[in-house]
């Protein structure tokens, strides 16, 4: 479904400032496996998300999607195979329009746009069907700014949102670090939820170990750049956040983690 | 004031609220402060007046600098998006090549339209003075502009425009090409203001090289001004603002002006104008302020 070929990425290239933030990732996902990503800061992950989403083009290596080469594609290009809702509630969702226009926005998520009205009775009869399921009250409130929204209930309809048109791939990253542990949960369940009626195939990047191996199928660990381990199927089933800290360690030949605080969390 | 002073007042009122829709498209959807306006403007006067007389349609001049004001948006928008010019420096470079384009086109720094016929010779035969026809002629263009953004703004393309202002990022997760969306909203916008110069050269009876210095003030004063009259809830009601902010500044001007007692002069007229921007500002802000205090000193 997805495949990352030896993706390098670079930043400022031949600066003082050069950073490689990913070394050489190859990775392939298969259709319908959600994968939590883990990572201390700076590892790459995000770097990982942003290439897949093309917000950040990598310095070399291919990407492909089903059989498409998305290499060269612009965010927008992908946006019809790929969703995301971000860290920072507030990037996922324009606070100036209203729920039901956000709504609207990512329901001609990759369809040809006409001059008809954006909102009309039956895609507003949707936008409240599926604002009903998370039990907020929030489908009496379509015409509330995005801006009056909690955090959480922003994110709620980010992930909503991103269900909205038949994506193959959903991008997720660190969704929860923003939200009090409550809502945090919530989100999670909604998350699964959603990936589960869609048949989605998932990327999660996190910064809790204890959340990276109680959802998703598959998880992978970034280390300055590269995977370091991955993990799925039965191997992964019986893994606590201790086998994980020592995988790691055995993985790293030695060089100890040099901050385990930001694991552990 | 006098009955033709208020009407005049009316006419430019409802020619820059066609500056204004053009101005809140870029600097209140888009968030791109677009200074092209003030090469536009007389861009759009030149060229139709320039057509006018030589004989072509004043219909087709009119629309052929709506045309040449989409024309110099796409350059300041493609500059920005593709070259990556800081779009205030892009839309500066634009407003500063108009200058010499315009004299070009026009050949002279001043074309008279005395005795031509234009878009408001058929207004003659309405049976009434010009003064009520012009006024009344551009109120239906204004409308028609209007009932257009309006429906523009609220459909798909249009939603997708507020987004790439809104939250760009977001937008093109959404699939929204930015780009293309800015270089679409900043061309409209310089159209309607190719527009608005056009009908004011028609109506003043001349195009000139200096009838562009400032128009970006007086189109910002609209939208500030009428934000601070009617709160832009929705679409509809940020277009009103802006026809509503417009006229309203125009009569300020006119009252200010002809006010002998405060003893301004035409003269004044780019002060009183940064005057009364600077106070339609701040208006908001000193309402909010007067109101909690008065609210905290009730509970007291």
């Amino acid at each position: 479904m997805i495949s990352l070929d030896n993706i390098h990425v670079t930043f400022g290239e031949g600066t003082p400032l050069e950073t490689r933030a990913v070394r050489g990732i190859s990775l392939d996902i298969q259709e319908g496996e959600f994968v939590t990503v883990i990572g201390s800061n700076g590892s790459g992950k995000s770097t990982l998300l942003n290439t897949l989403s093309g917000e950040t083009l990598p310095t070399s290596g291919k990407i492909q999607v089903g059989d498409q080469d998305v290499t060269k594609w612009s965010t927008a290009e992908r946006a019809k195979l790929i969703a995301r809702v971000f860290q920072d509630p507030l990037a996922g969702s324009c606070e100036n329009l209203s729920i039901e226009e956000n709504m609207a926005l990512a329901w001609y998520r990759g369809k040809p746009k006409g001059f008809g009205s954006a909102l009309n009775s039956s895609n507003r009869e949707i936008f409240k069907k599926q604002l009903s399921r998370l039990g907020l009250g929030l489908e009496n409130r379509l015409k509330d700014k995005m801006g009056l929204l909690s955090g959480g209930q922003r994110q709620a309809i980010s992930l909503l949102m991103s269900s909205l048109q038949p994506a193959k791939i959903l991008l997720l990253d660190e969704h929860t670090a923003a939200l009090d542990p409550k809502t945090a949960a919530f989100v999670i369940d909604l998350t699964c939820q959603i990936i589960e009626e869609n048949k989605l195939t998932s990327l999660m990047v996190t910064h809790s170990m204890q959340q990276a191996l109680e959802v998703g199928t598959r998880t992978i660990m970034l280390h300055e750049g590269k995977i370091v381990f991955d993990v799925k199927g039965d191997e992964r089933k019986g893994l606590t956040v201790v086998d994980l800290l020592d995988l790691f360690k055995k993985n790293q030949q030695g060089e100890e983690l040099s901050d385990d605080s930001l694991l552990l969390g | 004031m006098s009955t033709i002073a208020a009407l005049g007042a009316l006419e430019s009122g409802l020619v820059f609220a066609l500056v204004a829709f053009g101005v809140f498209m870029t600097f209140r959807i888009l968030e791109f402060p677009d200074l092209t306006v003030d090469g536009s403007f007389p861009l759009g006067a030149a060229v139709s007046a320039i057509m006018i007389v030589s004989g072509v349609n004043p219909w087709l001049a009119t629309i052929a600098a709506f045309g040449a004001g989409m024309m110099a948006g796409v350059v300041t928008a493609w500059m920005n998006t593709k070259l990556g010019i800081l779009n205030l420096l892009a839309s500066i470079l634009t407003m500063i090549a108009l200058y010499s384009i315009n004299l070009r086109i026009m050949g002279k720094p001043n074309v008279a339209l005395l005795g031509e016929t234009t878009v408001l010779t058929p207004t003659e035969s309405w049976g009434m003075p010009y003064y009520w026809a012009t006024p009344l002629a551009f109120s239906v263009v204004v409308l028609i502009m209007f009932f257009f953004l309006l429906k523009f703004l609220n459909s798909q393309p249009g939603l997708a425009m507020r987004a790439t202002g809104a939250n760009a990022r977001m937008a093109r997760a959404q699939g929204i090409n930015t780009d293309r969306m800015i270089i679409l909203g900043v061309a409209v916008s310089n159209g309607l203001v190719g527009l608005a110069g056009s009908l004011f050269a028609q109506s003043q009876g001349s195009a000139d090289i200096t009838m562009g210095v400032g128009v970006i003030v007086i189109g910002l004063a609209s939208v500030i001004g009428g934000e601070a009259i009617i709160t832009p809830k929705t679409m509809f009601l940020a277009l009103v603002a802006c026809v509503v902010g417009s006229i309203l500044y125009r009569f300020a001007i006119a009252l200010a002006l002809n006010a002998d007692f405060i003893g301004l002069k035409a003269q004044d007229l780019n002060l009183v104008t940064a005057v009364l921007v600077a106070f339609a500002i701040v208006a908001p802000k000193l309402k909010a302020n007067l109101s909690a205090r008065f609210s905290s000193s009730k509970k007291q």
